[in-house]
């Protein structure tokens, strides 16, 4: 039930902003605004329900984990239209949200494999909510990187298009990409961090050589390469927008292709 | 469009007794190249004291004259045009050192109502290197309160800046031709906010002086843009224009140490080649470590290399760019142009009526005082030969006499003053001194 009521309510705000692209109309933006933070609420007092009723957060299969991934977005999404003021983000953000939720609602619902005490842990709740959320900030990121490219092309070739009267300023494109990378980049090592507690305590090793952890150390040295050659380089802009972008396809690969196509621990979390 | 009078009517000046012809000699951006002009512009100090030397010449009664980057203009009324132009052009190459046969094929030199019709083009910005520039108004308004207040202008020049104005304002509330040379500093305005956001504390680096590149500065102060360099050839004219700004001056040698600096770069040289490099640009865009570098390029040829486009976090527009950016419709402007043109031909008729006018003035006391020197040299005669009339009684006979004057003449100056009216007024002053038998 409340499932039904968050998609409608991302359904909405996804419509709203792409109105508002096309027509710019301010009320069209806030609107979006409005149902995303609505289907925020729907959305996080469905997962608490879940959670209160299970005993732990629900990601036992491809379902709840793209669940949780849209509802990541939604919050990181809020945050930043709160703090930076860029509201043509929206126009990226809702649709992501919606399509993430709306996958997640297609996929059958799996029961869980693991012993319960693999779920009832502090280390993999914070491990699961800080890699979510950093994975979001990161989707920000290479969202902000796809609009800098998009407005840097209109400005380099003198094409003042669709898109230029739309976007924002490079610099405003640039800085929150900036901002959305530093946040991603802070709850990713956090959430590594956890992580390898997290399988201290479970395992009793750190480090498996699963396919995942391989794959999210990748990811994790790209950010932190992006990160290094704009504070030693001042590597801005362009480059930097593409290795966002690039960085986000890594972690995709991370977060669900690796979940695919190789073998691991983290398989059942993507069960379908 | 034709002028129908006498082209050779002159303007009769009542404190010298003798008739006066409007006299304009200048140079502009069309005419000399910039090196002429940067030799022979005046500062606000040189103005003041060729006021002072001109008035004084025997052969210039009235005069005004102004100077901007992209002209030197004096205004004159004389007795004898040809000889204030000459007083003029020797002052000038006086005070500049520069012999006169050096930039004599750079002058022009317009008479009466040619002259009238610069001064119109000029105020009303069809005469700038960038038409519908809104700059250049303010400049000859200045020029001419200078003027005014060290009383160098005389009635003639006076009516004629008043016209001058009305003729300008005109042109700019009814016409578009100021839209569009505002409209390329505010395009250059937008970019940069859509390359850096806000433009607050950004700094700004100005390479040649303009009257385009000046009002994009200004426009970029308005938005609280922040320290203002200003890179000239002569470094005399960069410091004037620094100082204008509130900015600081730098040699040319010194652009590629200020491009590490600086957000944005307006230039608008003379220079045939270009004056900032893709070479020079290069090391800078390492040094600046990422930070958007927004080039504007007014000048015509181009100052900067287009080929700095191609850099990463380099932005070159120039002014076919920005034109572009406005609005390509060229018909549009067209239109707006020959509208200019009718409205500044109807302000130089109304002020040659003007002008004609002044000229019936001698004609009209003439008719008078032929008419008054008879009728009231027959009224003494009789009243010397009449005896027995009492004071008051003589005082009626000569109020009758010059009441005789009063209507007599009236018909006649009614009649002169209707051919001005109706634009025939060479032909009706002609028959009026014919019929009373008046000459010069």
């Amino acid at each position: 039930m409340m499932d039904i009521l968050t998609a409608v309510l991302y359904l909405a705000s996804a419509v709203a902003y792409m109105l508002y692209l096309f027509f710019q109309k301010e009320r069209l933006q806030e609107a979006g605004y409005l149902f995303l933070g609505a289907g925020f609420l729907a959305h996080t007092l469905g997962l608490v329900v879940v959670s209160v009723q299970t005993g732990y957060l629900p990601i036992h299969n491809l379902r709840e984990t793209l669940g949780l991934a849209a509802w990541a977005v939604a919050l990181v999404f809020l945050f930043l239209r709160f703090q930076y003021r860029i509201k043509i983000m929206g126009v990226y953000a809702a649709p992501l949200t919606l399509l993430a939720f709306t996958a997640s609602m297609r996929i059958p619902d799996l029961p869980p494999t693991q012993p319960e005490a693999v779920y009832a842990n502090f280390w993999f709740f914070a491990h699961v909510i800080t890699i979510f959320l950093g994975e979001a900030a990161l989707a920000m990121a290479c969202g902000a990187g796809i609009l800098y490219i998009l407005q840097e092309n209109a400005i380099k070739e003198k094409k003042r298009g669709f898109f230029y009267r739309r976007l924002p300023s490079l610099e405003q494109l640039d800085g929150m990409g900036y901002a959305s990378i530093i946040a991603g980049f802070t709850a990713l090592t956090l959430g590594l961090v956890t992580g390898l507690l997290y399988s201290k305590i479970i395992w009793h090793r750190f480090i498996s050589w699963d396919p995942k952890e391989v794959w999210s150390g990748i990811s994790w040295v790209i950010y932190a390469v992006l990160i290094h050659e704009r504070l030693v380089g001042g590597m801005r802009g362009r480059k930097a927008a593409w290795l966002a972008i690039a960085g986000f396809a890594v972690l995709l690969f991370t977060l669900f292709g690796v979940n695919f196509f190789m073998d691991g621990h983290h398989g059942e979390f993507t069960r379908f | 469009m034709t002028f129908p009078v006498d082209r050779d009517l002159p303007v009769w000046d009542e404190r010298y007794g003798v008739m006066l012809e409007i006299v304009l000699t200048g140079l502009n951006h069309k005419t000399a190249p910039v090196e002429i002009r940067e030799r022979l512009a005046m500062n606000r100090q040189e103005c003041m004291e060729a006021l002072d030397a001109l008035r004084e010449h025997p052969h210039v009664d009235e005069v005004m004259l102004f100077s901007t980057c992209n002209r030197v203009e004096v205004l004159m009324a004389a007795k004898d045009g040809d000889a204030a132009v000459a007083a003029a052009k020797g002052y000038i190459s006086k005070l500049k050192g520069l012999p006169v046969d050096q930039f004599e094929s750079s002058l022009y030199v317009h008479h009466r109502e040619e002259a009238v019709r610069h001064m119109f083009c000029v105020a009303a910005s069809l005469d700038s290197m960038v038409v519908g520039e809104p700059q250049i108004l303010g400049q000859v308004k200045d020029a001419y309160h200078l003027t005014a207040a060290k009383k160098a202008t005389g009635p003639l020049l006076n009516r004629l800046m008043h016209r001058t104005f009305h003729v300008a304002k005109r042109v700019r509330s009814e016409t578009g031709i100021g839209d569009s040379a505002v409209s390329i500093s505010y395009a250059a305005i937008e970019l940069a906010r859509k390359i850096f956001g806000s433009l607050e504390g950004r700094k700004i680096l100005l390479v040649g002086a303009g009257e385009m590149a000046e009002l994009a500065v200004e426009h970029l102060i308005q938005h609280q843009a922040g320290d203002i360099f200003v890179a000239n050839r002569t470094l005399e004219r960069g410091v004037a224009l620094a100082r204008h700004f509130n900015g600081s001056a730098i040699a040319l040698e010194e652009i590629p140490e200020a491009l590490k600096e600086v957000d944005i770069i307006i230039s608008s040289t003379g220079s045939p080649t270009s004056v900032i490099t893709r070479e020079m640009v290069r090391p800078v865009i390492k040094h600046r470590k990422g930070r958007s570098l927004f080039f504007i390029d007014i000048a015509v040829p181009r100052d900067i290399d287009p080929a700095i486009n191609r850099l990463s976090n380099a932005y070159v527009y120039d002014i076919d760019d920005l034109k572009e950016v406005i609005d390509g419709n060229i018909e549009s402007r067209r239109a707006e142009a020959i509208k200019a043109e009718r409205i500044v031909e109807e302000g130089v008729v109304a002020f040659s009526r003007w002008v004609e006018g002044l000229s019936t003035v001698p004609t009209i006391k003439a008719v008078r005082a032929k008419v008054e020197t008879i009728a009231l040299g027959e009224v003494e005669k009789t009243l010397s030969s009449l005896t027995g009339l009492s004071e008051e009684e003589k005082a009626a006979i000569r109020r009758m006499g010059q009441a005789i004057v009063t209507k007599v003449v009236h018909d006649p100056i009614r009649f002169i003053k209707d051919g001005c009216h109706n634009r025939d007024e060479s032909r009706a002053l002609s028959y009026a001194r014919s019929f009373f038998n008046i000459h010069d």
